[in-house]
């Protein structure tokens, strides 16, 4: 694999970290708010 | 008088008095035209360039201004429930009120371009292409906001999220109606442009009624 | 129409995206992670040079954000004529990720354009495009969020995406028009490398891969949020 970008790595780098942060932070707000919900309705069906 | 025609002049009649949206329409478009100036300088060849743009954006915005209102009104007092059940079918109510707003909004911005055009030095074939191309598409402006007006019609504060809903599915009459000034400019024709405008208008005025009046029907039925 | 249905009961629903989820999100993964290693094993463009590998971020973006306003619309459909009762979760649910991955496709295509004409922002015609698309998907979840009966905001949020389904081929149509009078550039110009078509290819279907699995994460979430909220209901009454 090859990651030497050249002159254009600053454009390059920034494009992969925002699609990377956003497709993790996608990942982890859809997680955790099914986790929430989970442990809500748990909670509820205890009662 | 039939019923589309009573509803027409009434929406009109309110339209149209002092403090109605006709006169704050009129009033906004001529204060957008003074503020760009303002904003970008007074060289007169640039005005020139962007008057087709700004008068097309400063003629949307002061229609929409009014929009929200459109079906609020009668919603809130009831009378659109009474109109809901007249022998006239939603769709024609819809098509009466767009035919309103435009008669009190469209078609007085379009007659006062050529004065807000002349203070943005637009050469006169220019001014006759915007004057043209306002007509051919405001009424597309107050179809489409129609949709917006009757989707938002229960929101207490709806007037803020019409101009979001709307103003992208604007795009393209504000494209082909400031298209057709600029081709103008460039010397070249503006007959696509207007050409392309009028088939979106026609269009809008067709499908906007349907889709207004099921908009209508589910906030009534609700 | 009637095997739609059957997985219209959220019960159904649940168990065969349970069943579903585990593997759909594996392939997720193995698509991301040969489709970068691909990706970053290219030679370089001979026109773009190392700029080609923002291809695989960018187009696979663009490509998913159009995919989940058809699905919206999709939902839509089968919401207002056959009145599907999980179609209006599944839209709404999918609404977030199209305005993200709309986003992310103009500022990837923000960053591949600068090394390209110079500037960040030309007013290319697909960027436009998609910046309108990002309002009208803004638009859309503001509808929903400001009706606040249920039903409602779901018939008018899916006569919204529908009347958005109409326009969108007439203003991608006069964006492109308008782009020509201005002589704008695009940043892909036609043909594609056969060499760059493997990693662009596994990307996208990772991208749209991972719009499903999320989407349907989310889908679930919201059926037990209601449930949770019924619970709460039965017991305040």
């Amino acid at each position: 694999m090859n990651f030497d970008m050249g002159a254009y790595g600053i454009y390059i780098w920034p494009a992969y970290g925002i699609s990377a942060v956003a497709i993790l932070g996608a990942i982890v707000w859809t997680v955790a708010a099914w986790r929430r919900a989970k442990a809500k309705l748990a909670a509820l069906e205890k009662k | 008088m039939s019923v589309f025609a009573t509803l027409l002049m009434r929406d009109i009649k309110l339209a149209a008095r002092s403090g109605g949206s006709a006169a704050l329409a009129l009033s906004f478009f001529a204060l957008v035209a003074t503020l760009v100036p303002l904003g970008v300088g007074a060289d007169l060849h640039l005005l020139a360039r962007v008057a087709g743009g700004v008068l097309w954006v400063a003629a949307v915005l002061a229609a929409l201004l009014s929009l929200d209102r459109l079906f609020q009104g009668d919603f809130e007092d009831g009378s659109l429930d009474v109109i809901a059940l007249s022998p006239l079918p939603l769709e024609l109510t819809s098509l009466a009120k767009i035919a309103a707003h435009w008669l009190s909004t469209g078609l007085p911005l379009t007659v006062l371009s050529p004065v807000l055009a002349l203070m943005f030095n637009l050469p006169p074939h220019a001014t006759a292409i915007l004057f043209v191309s306002l007509l051919a598409g405001t009424p597309a402006v107050s179809a489409i906001g129609a949709i917006g007006a009757s989707l938002t019609l229960s929101l207490k504060r709806g007037g803020l999220i019409l101009p979001l809903i709307i103003l992208p599915l604007l795009s393209p009459v504000v494209i082909f109606g400031a298209g057709a000034v600029a081709a103008t400019l460039d010397g070249m024709a503006a007959g696509s442009a207007l050409g392309l405008l009028a088939a979106f208008a026609t269009a809008a005025m067709l499908l906007s009624p349907f889709a207004a009046a099921a908009c209508v029907r589910l906030n009534l039925g609700g | 129409m009637n095997w739609l249905f059957r997985y219209a009961n959220p019960h159904e629903f649940m168990r065969l995206s349970g069943a579903v989820l585990p593997y759909i999100a594996v392939a997720t993964a193995l698509c991301f992670a040969i489709g970068l290693y691909l990706g970053f094993s290219v030679p370089p463009d001979y026109q773009q040079g190392t700029t080609i590998t923002l291809m695989f971020i960018h187009v696979p973006a663009d490509v998913v954000a159009e995919l989940i306003y058809g699905a919206i619309a999709v939902c839509s459909l089968l919401s207002l004529v056959w009145r599907h009762p999980l179609s209006d979760t599944a839209a709404r649910a999918a609404a977030p990720f199209g305005a993200l991955f709309t986003a992310v496709a103009i500022i990837t295509g923000a960053l591949w354009g600068k090394p390209m004409w110079g500037t960040y922002w030309v007013w290319d015609a697909r960027l436009t495009s998609f910046l309108l698309l990002f309002f009208l998907y803004l638009g859309y979840m503001a509808l929903w969020n400001a009706i606040e009966d249920e039903t409602r905001a779901a018939r008018a949020c899916a006569i919204l995406a529908l009347v958005g389904l109409v326009d969108i081929p007439i203003i991608k149509f006069s964006v492109d028009w308008w782009s020509t009078l201005h002589q704008g550039e695009s940043i892909m110009s036609g043909k594609i490398a056969p060499v760059y078509l493997a990693p662009l290819l596994i990307m996208m279907l990772g991208y749209n891969l991972l719009f499903f699995t999320l989407w349907m994460v989310r889908i679930r979430t919201a059926i037990l949020e209601r449930r949770a909220r019924n619970l709460m209901q039965q017991a305040a009454s």
